[in-house]
């Protein structure tokens, strides 16, 4: 049996059952992960010697039939822009190239608790900046359907690990789309909960108003119970939420009947991919005939949404990337004679291009002269757009859209920066406006998996996950597995 | 164009990074093109609407002045680039 084909909460089963080991389980995905890993490169660094400890305290647990939590002795993978304490963590870029953390992200620390089984970190657009994973410091990560596209970003290596079986469950973090956008592309299921549901503590920081962890997993259930263990208030993260976690497995039940969707009409017009619409209206004709009710409502603001992100995130970012002066931790130029010539030829030389491009971009729209114009301008626009969604909540119970216009497209680094950003109309609005919104999968065109995103109220991802589990339940598109194919 | 290579230099600067003069021109194209496609903004009346810095209705969220263990001094140094009697060493600040 292909251990590694199978979910999390398939693999709880058996270990509970002592039908296979955790130690057992662990070395499939290694082995797994040696089969394909020179193909996928979805992994910046493995830990093969801490998780083969961890899953035998797991099964020291089982065996001394003691209860274990439902990640137990599961591995997964951590995107590598959250701080695992001892083990390497690079945010794929040569600025942290050696980096060593001292601490453990909240979400870490929970999953640890819960026993869970980390294999190793995954790959990303360096800093979280892009989505593509083409700008890592590392190399890109490939795309499992087809090794010769990317594999979207800025989560890529932790979509791609899911997609060619190189993990069970892995965690990815959203700022503009950044978990449901590779999700889409490679077939999985990723979840970005409602701004203030995680813990932001321990991720690195990029746009502080709008990151959000989440995970990446194989299924609707499996995402569930990911949330279970990293959701939560944390006192380290003055933005997370002290609200009660409910139980997310429980939200699973197989019933529309009566739901209200709403189809945003900007979400459907000229950008789309004509193929990828094909999917997205063939699921919309699923769920009316598992009784949900469809209405079409408006985002007006949806097509400000980009250039309001690309003002935005830069400015967060700028300020949150000002720390690295190779001072305390990070790449410096050794050949430096003054301190300001060291900070100065450190960054350049440490960090990418495109992070270098960001960075200016905030740095330009938050100084003297350019404040009002661009900066006050977008958190205006931000507010009309968090309005609009306000509005298109009061005649329905979530939104369904395409998670992103295209499909993946190929590894050639031929687009201008801009026509890129453009692809993330979908998926920014959501961040824009805090919101909890998740990509399953929902059909293929030529071969490429396509994801259909369902956005739901605040802190409401309950009905996110009834909706997408419905689905899931009536459709086979979850279950197909990569063929690793393609020209690379 | 909007942003000159002189801005572009001038925003280095200020982000204590510098673009390699033979980059300048294509990099100042691709930043123009950000820059004028953020000019769509323009469009929007946005009088009296109020900025969203942040999402969430939270306020500052106090706790108990105690005293609790820090960060260890040897753990802090960890990751230095280089060390000096247990300090960060960094290049002549001051002339």
């Amino acid at each position: 049996m292909e251990l590694y084909k199978l979910t999390a909460h398939e693999l709880h089963d058996k270990l509970v059952n002592k039908e296979i080991s955790s130690v057992e389980l662990t070395n499939a995905c290694f082995a797994r992960i040696d089969e394909v890993e020179d193909q996928v490169k979805a992994y910046v660094t493995l830990d093969r010697e801490g998780a083969l400890a961890q899953a035998a305290k797991v099964d020291a647990k089982i065996a001394a039939g003691e209860a274990i939590a439902p990640l137990a002795g599961v591995p997964g993978a951590i995107k590598d822009n959250i701080s695992t304490k001892g083990l390497r963590t690079t945010c794929s870029s040569k600025m942290l190239d050696n980096f060593i953390p001292i601490f453990d992200a909240h979400v870490i620390k929970n999953l640890r608790a819960d026993e869970t089984i980390f294999l190793g970190k995954t790959n990303l657009d360096e800093f979280a900046m892009g989505s593509t994973t083409e700008h890592s410091f590392y190399g890109p990560s490939h795309n499992p359907w087809d090794l010769s596209r990317v594999p979207g970003g800025s989560s890529g290596g932790s979509a791609a690990a899911i997609a060619a079986c190189e993990a069970i469950w892995t965690l990815g973090s959203d700022t503009g789309g950044s978990i449901r956008q590779p999700a889409s592309f490679n077939g999985c299921v990723g979840i970005k909960p409602t701004y203030g549901r995680v813990s932001r503590y321990g991720c690195v920081a990029f746009a502080s108003s709008l990151d959000q962890i989440g995970p990446i997993t194989k299924d609707v259930t499996d995402a569930a119970i990911v949330l279970n263990t990293i959701c939560g208030n944390d006192k380290m993260d003055s933005t997370s939420l002290d609200v009660a976690v409910p139980d997310f497995t429980k939200a699973l039940v197989s019933d529309v009947k009566g739901l209200k969707i709403g189809l945003p009409k900007e979400y459907f017009g000229e950008g789309i991919d004509a193929k990828v619409k094909e999917q997205i209206q063939m699921a919309i004709k699923k769920y009316e005939e598992l009784g949900a009710e469809i209405v079409e409502v408006s985002l007006p603001h949806t097509e400000y949404a980009v250039i309001t992100y690309y003002i935005i995130a830069p400015a967060e970012a700028s300020a949150n990337l000002a720390r690295f002066d190779g001072v305390r931790y990070g790449y410096r130029n050794a050949e430096a004679v003054s301190a300001p010539e060291m900070t100065t030829l450190s960054r350049t030389e440490g960090f990418g291009a495109e992070v270098r491009r960001r960075i200016m971009l905030g740095n330009y729209v938050l100084s003297t002269g350019y404040y009002d114009a661009y900066y006050k301008k977008a958190m205006q626009v931000r507010t009309l757009i968090r309005k609009d969604f306000e509005e298109a909540f009061k005649q329905c119970d979530v939104l369904l859209t395409p998670t992103s216009p295209v499909t993946a497209y190929p590894i050639d680094g031929k687009m201008d920066p801009l026509a890129i950003y453009m692809l993330d109309v979908t998926t920014i609005p959501v961040n824009m406006a805090g919101l909890p919104g998740i990509s399953i999968p929902c059909g293929f065109a030529d071969g490429l998996p396509v994801g259909m995103q369902i956005i739901g109220k605040p802190l409401d991802e309950e009905t996110v996950l009834r909706a997408a589990y419905t689905f899931e339940q009536a459709t086979e598109f979850h279950k197909a597995i990569a063929p690793l194919g393609g020209n690379k | 164009m909007k942003v000159t290579a002189e801005d572009v230099r001038h925003i280095a600067t200020l982000s204590r990074l510098t673009v390699p003069e033979a980059e300048m021109e294509k990099f100042t194209e691709q930043f123009n093109q950000i820059i004028n496609y953020a000019d769509i903004l323009q469009q929007i009346d946005t009088t009296d609407i109020e900025p969203t810095a942040h999402v969430l209705p939270v306020a500052n969220v106090l706790r108990e002045d105690v005293v609790q263990e820090g960060v260890a001094h040897e753990d802090a140094m960890k990751n230095a680039p280089a060390v000096h009697n247990d300090g960060f060493k960094v290049p002549r600040v001051i002339e």
